[in-house]
């Protein structure tokens, strides 16, 4: 981690936010902090408001009240094109990703490099530069697809994935916010992904994971936050001692103490 | 001793499909098969017409001279075009229906502008343009705005409409005369080349490079891939649809263009059932009706493919009505060819995942 002139400041910062579907209190009053370099993993059971939470930092909902800062400075994202543009991105279990088209075209879709810049999307795109590019970006993450080339519906799970994630970490310039990135897949591809979480804050990359396996979060995470109902029930350093403590706090709600 | 062979051979096909674990080197070996039949599946089309040529070269060798590759040549241009179009509209997993109405309207406004209003060639030859290109964006606009369930409907609504005021405004009667130029584009030569085939290639040309190089073909390619994803990483899906309706349009109105320059006249039936045709050459040549797949060079030769037929069997001399048989066999064949490619994408995705 860099140590900066200072105390170090967070990447989020997220204080008080609630938000409200009818008379069901989604959120109540969730405050936390993702510093630079950490992974944060967001746990709770169903219902516990963790979907609610990053559809609302990822600009899909806006929150009722409360107060998102990103570097110290308060942001509101009326759209997720918005949160992207803030260096915030999400990989969905949907994933969007299209597997019709390379992995090289599904790193770049929406955001493609053509030329001439004036003329949109009626540019011509910088194929190679692109293809160099995902190459690139693909071997600093240790991401072995069998082709850049061939349409990404050949490639497994645990590839299509890690295409997602790296496509993600690639334009996220500060926070990736991954929903249950392993729940599809099997052992030796949740490895992987898994491996590809813990080298993103070398990368400069914070994470916020969301995970029902608790293995996972030990192996990979630095801090817990926990939900329930909506609340914070408790924010926890994960380390092996404070295992039972976690998911005491997940099923109980109880803080077992340390 | 043909049996005992063939058992062996499907013996280890059955241990390379179904072994898993520590066999990794068989693993790599099936998913290699299995890359190289998906090749083979995928230059179907052109492997189909290469065939189709050959076997009709053979029976009746009339079939490979200059004059009747020309007519093939001349007869395929208009579905070609159509094709193009059709091809841009199925990639996104929708369907135009209205394009035999385009070609008939804009072969119909094309003969007024001409006959009753004096306008010049090249007027004449916009109006006809501009016909596929509204009608196309109506088209676009209704589906999209108006959040029609599939285009399907707002195509088969307009393909009445259409066809409608084509038939009002002529009275369901032809108006003979068209401008020289148009003449030319339908039925000139150039050399031994027929006008209206070097149009097409030429579309072709333009449709194959926005598809495949232009960030426009790529949303294209996205959004019959899933439309849903599509807009999540903020393609703006709404507008890539009604710029494909409009292209689809234009490209009709290119087909209408060849028809009245051929016939030298503008009338209501033009073009009929030229929709039919066009999703038959675009299936036959290997797009995905799900959208998604498929390129504007083999959208062309399923358009060929058909042309080749209808004139080969033709020339052999069976019976005439045998090519409808024979093109619906195609089209099933080459829907089969679809559901296989898939297939082996979803077992070389398995391969993938065991190795992983």
């Amino acid at each position: 981690m860099n140590a900066g002139a200072g105390p170090e400041a967070p990447v989020l910062e997220v204080r008080g936010v609630s938000k409200q579907f009818g008379a069901v209190t989604a959120l109540d009053d969730v405050s936390f902090a993702v510093m630079p370099g950490e992974i944060l993993a967001l746990l709770g059971d169903n219902g516990a408001g963790k979907t609610t939470l990053i559809k609302g930092l990822s600009g899909l909902y806006r929150f009722d009240r409360g107060e998102v800062l990103i570097d110290g400075k308060s942001v509101h994202f009326s759209s997720p094109l918005e949160a992207r543009a803030a260096g915030i991105e999400t990989v969905y279990q949907t994933l969007a990703v299209f597997d019709n088209l390379s992995p090289t075209a599904n790193f770049f879709i929406g955001r493609e490099e053509a030329l001439p810049r004036w003329l949109g999307a009626f540019g011509v795109l910088r194929r190679r530069h692109m293809l160099a590019t995902t190459q690139a970006q693909l071997a600093s993450l240790e991401v072995h697809v069998p082709s850049l080339t061939a349409p990404l519906g050949v490639m497994s799970g645990g590839q299509r994935q890690a295409i997602a994630c790296a496509r993600s970490v690639t334009f996220a310039g500060k926070l990736l916010i991954l929903d249950e990135p392993t729940a599809s897949l099997g052992v030796r591809e949740s490895a992987n992904v898994l491996r590809l979480v813990r080298r993103l804050p070398a990368v400069g990359v914070s994470v916020i994971l969301i995970s029902h396996n608790i293995d996972e979060v030990m192996l990979v995470a630095d801090r817990a936050l926990v939900l329930r109902q909506g609340r914070t029930v408790g924010q926890v350093d994960v380390s092996a001692d404070n295992r039972g403590r976690i998911v005491s706090l997940i099923v109980s709600g109880q803080d077992a103490g340390p | 001793m043909v049996r005992p062979r063939k058992n062996h051979e499907e013996a280890t096909m059955n241990s390379r499909v179904t072994t898993a674990g520590p066999l990794g080197t068989r693993l790599r070996e099936s998913s290699a098969a299995l890359r190289v039949v998906l090749r083979v599946v995928n230059a179907g089309p052109p492997l189909i017409l290469v065939i189709l040529v050959i076997v009709f070269g053979l029976i009746e060798p009339i079939f490979v001279t200059q004059r009747n590759i020309q007519s093939v040549a001349i007869q395929s241009s208009l579905i070609g075009a159509v094709s193009l179009g059709m091809f841009l509209v199925i990639l996104t997993g929708g369907i135009d229906l209205s394009v035999g109405s385009v070609i008939a309207l804009s072969t119909v406004l094309g003969a007024v502008a001409f006959t009753d209003l004096g306008w010049s060639p090249v007027a004449v030859v916009a109006v006809i343009l501009a016909t596929g290109v509204v009608i196309g964006a109506l088209n676009g606009a209704i589906y999209v705005k108006g959040r029609i369930p599939h285009s399907f409907i707002s195509t088969l609504a307009m393909m009445g409409i259409a066809h409608g005021v084509a038939l009002i405004i002529s009275d369901g009667l032809p108006s003979p005369g068209m401008p020289d130029i148009v003449q030319t584009l339908g039925g000139g030569y150039i050399g031994p080349f027929p006008v209206p085939a070097l149009v097409v290639l030429v579309l072709a040309g333009i449709i194959w490079f926005a598809t495949s190089r232009l960030v426009w073909g790529q949303w294209v390619y996205a959004v019959g891939g899933n439309a849903e994803a599509a807009r999540e990483v903020g393609i703006p899906v709404d507008r890539v649809l009604i710029s494909v309706y409009v292209a689809c349009g234009a490209c009709a109105a290119v087909a209408g263009l060849i028809m009245a320059g051929r016939t030298n006249s503008g009338f209501p039936m033009a073009g009929n059932l030229a929709e039919m045709d066009a999703i038959a050459g675009v299936i036959i040549g290997g797009v995905s009706f799900l959208g998604g797949r498929g390129t504007a060079v083999n959208a062309v030769i399923g358009a060929v493919i058909v042309g080749v037929i209808r004139n080969g069997l033709n020339i052999v001399g069976v019976n005439t009505f045998l090519q409808y048989v024979a093109v619906g066999c195609i089209i099933i064949m080459a829907v089969e060819i679809d559901v296989l490619r898939s297939n082996i994408e979803s077992r070389l995705r398995a391969a993938e995942g065991r190795r992983a």
